[in-house]
């Protein structure tokens, strides 16, 4: 029994020690760039056999709380970090500093037998803080709004928030756990409204994907038009983040090259997101050097 | 030598015994003293009255829990509703009617429903039981707290099922035989003799499916929608206790406000389970008494 107990103690130690020693990049945060970062990592394992990456969600506030407390080497995050966790970040001896990997075009969603098939930021805004209720009051049919949305960690969440809504969302929005739930809602409910990040939206059948226009005087654009996301004609277009502590290095900074290089570019597309455009390209090189 | 023995055996129950109580006391201690700072912003009386809870607000943040307790008591007691019935019959057939051969491969089955992971079930709410009840009930989204209540029905079953057979399998043979002798029927004798008499076990399983109903977690927060929200009916989202801190635990800056309001959050859950669990003993408590 108690040599049992010894092995035991022993294999426990053993493994602690050799995880210590696979030099593994931690990658933690947003949900909507997970599967993105998950395929990245497999690509790059498989070319670079001895590497080892793990790639978890949780949400871009995970992701950045993680980063504070030194739990991860890299956060995903789909927004900006905010000037709070800033704060935080060095009181813990932490200094954030972020790279863009990729371009999303934050797609609304809407059940695909609604006729409603484009909105003004304006209008998303209203209908998200729930002063717009039914799809009447907005060229559509007689039909109850069912908002889906995402929970408070969601970068996406903090997105739409602090560029369309400005204010809090209606208590009424479910609040989903993460892209793949909004869709599946949204398939279901004819009166279903959401938000995914794009490579997610147009990977999905049975929804339609809702044209935006910045206001009522401007052209409604959809965020499948690679330019109008690129030039930030498209309103809801946003960059997509990794933060590091400081100047990435050894392990870590491989990895982000790798996301950065061509190759890593491609798979971007290929998941439904969008190359970064050369304004990112130059901050990049002045983060990572 | 033996004493010796017999003094160590006796500490390490002893030792055990003790371990259990103070991890308990401990939890309480964790719960109680980190939560008490929460009430030095928030207000006793927002607290426990106000049905808004938004700490990541635009605005001023506010702490409310009245809809996430409304919330919870919805999905626990509208799975009761479904289990308790569903178990006990289940129970019933599997102990009295049912043969040994299908008693035999019906019983593992179930106990194998206990080991489906929660999320799992919880994806089977989104895509499944989610769009039949919102066609049931000619409603547009179906992540309410009735799917919620279908769903920690189907896993609070296993418990109830099982305790319960083994409640109504463990009545002595000369109630039965006592019963049929005075020429009451086979469901007078299940009824009128036996359920009674396996009262105490049947209690127990109910109690134990509903503690497993308020604290779970994964399946709540997938399948209810969490909108925060005060529901009005069982067909509105519900926001339940447990999902509210899974969701936000997450992100939560350490000892700030919001944080503190977190564990109140969970100490509240805490007595709230403890209530369950002592009521529960002292039913059964009771209720031995006058039967024996």
């Amino acid at each position: 029994m108690k040599k049992a107990a010894g092995i035991m103690i022993a294999i426990f130690l053993f493994s602690c020690t050799a995880f210590a020693e696979n030099n593994m990049v931690q990658i933690k945060g947003s949900d909507t760039l997970i599967n993105l970062v998950q395929k990245m990592s497999e690509v790059y394992m498989e070319k670079y056999p001895g590497k080892n990456i793990s790639v978890t969600g949780g949400g871009s506030g995970t992701g950045i709380a993680a980063l504070i407390n030194k739990k991860t080497d890299i956060a995903n995050a789909s927004r900006l970090i905010k000037a709070k966790e800033i704060q935080n970040a060095e009181k813990e001896g932490v200094t954030p500093k972020r790279v863009v990997i990729a371009i999303d075009g934050l797609s609304v969603i809407v059940n695909k037998d609604n006729s409603v098939l484009q909105l003004t930021v304006d209008q998303i805004g209203k209908i998200f803080r729930g002063e717009i209720t039914n799809w009447s009051e907005v060229g559509g049919d007689d039909q109850a709004i069912t908002l889906y949305g995402r929970q408070s960690n969601s970068g996406t969440f903090e997105f739409l928030r602090e560029v369309v809504l400005k204010g809090d969302y209606s208590s009424n929005m479910r609040q989903m756990n993460g892209n793949s739930q909004i869709i599946e809602a949204v398939k279901t409910d004819i009166g279903g409204i959401g938000y995914v990040g794009v490579g997610y939206a147009k990977e999905a059948e049975d929804i339609n994907i809702v044209k935006v226009a910045r206001n009522s005087k401007s052209p409604f654009c959809s965020p499948l038009n690679v330019e109008d996301v690129k030039s930030g004609k498209y309103p809801l277009s946003r960059p997509l983040n990794q933060y590091v502590n400081g100047t990435p290095a050894n392990e870590a900074k491989e990895f982000i090259l790798f996301e950065l290089s061509p190759a890593g570019q491609k798979i971007v597309e290929e998941q439904g997101f969008f190359a970064i455009p050369d304004e990112y390209i130059e901050h990049n090189e002045s983060i990572i050097g | 030598m033996n004493k010796i023995k017999d003094k160590l055996i006796f500490f390490f129950f002893l030792l055990s015994g003790l371990i259990v109580v103070m991890l308990l006391a401990g939890i309480f201690y964790l719960l109680g003293s980190t939560s008490i700072h929460a009430f030095k912003e928030i207000s006793l009386k927002q607290f426990f009255f106000s049905d808004n809870w938004n700490p990541n607000a635009y605005g001023e943040p506010s702490y409310g829990i009245v809809s996430m307790i409304v919330s919870t008591f919805m999905v626990t007691i509208g799975s009761l509703v479904i289990a308790v019935p569903l178990g006990i019959g289940t129970a019933a057939y599997l102990s009295d009617i049912a043969s040994e051969k299908v008693r035999e491969i019906v019983k593992p089955v179930i106990e194998i429903l206990a080991a489906i992971p929660s999320v799992v079930i919880g994806f089977l709410g989104i895509v499944l039981i989610g769009p039949i009840v919102a066609k049931i009930f000619h409603i547009q989204s179906g992540l309410n707290a009735v799917n919620g209540s279908i769903l920690l029905a189907v896993m609070a079953l296993p418990t109830i099922i099982s305790l319960s057979e083994d409640a109504l399998t463990a009545v002595p043979n000369t109630y039965t035989e006592a019963s049929l002798a005075l020429g009451a029927t086979k469901w007078q004798t299940l009824v009128k003799v036996k359920i009674p008499a396996a009262l105490s076990g049947i209690l127990a399983s109910c109690m134990l499916g509903m503690g497993r109903a308020v604290g779970e977690t994964m399946t709540v927060l997938m399948a209810t929608g969490c909108a925060p929200a005060m529901p009005h009916s069982f067909l509105d989202s519900v926001r339940t206790l447990t999902s509210s801190i899974a969701i936000e635990l997450g992100e939560v800056a350490y000892f700030s406000t919001h944080y503190y309001a977190l564990f109140a959050v969970g100490l509240v859950l805490f007595i709230i389970t403890f209530i369950i669990n002592l009521a529960s003993d002292i039913i059964l408590h009771n209720y031995q008494k006058v039967y024996n």
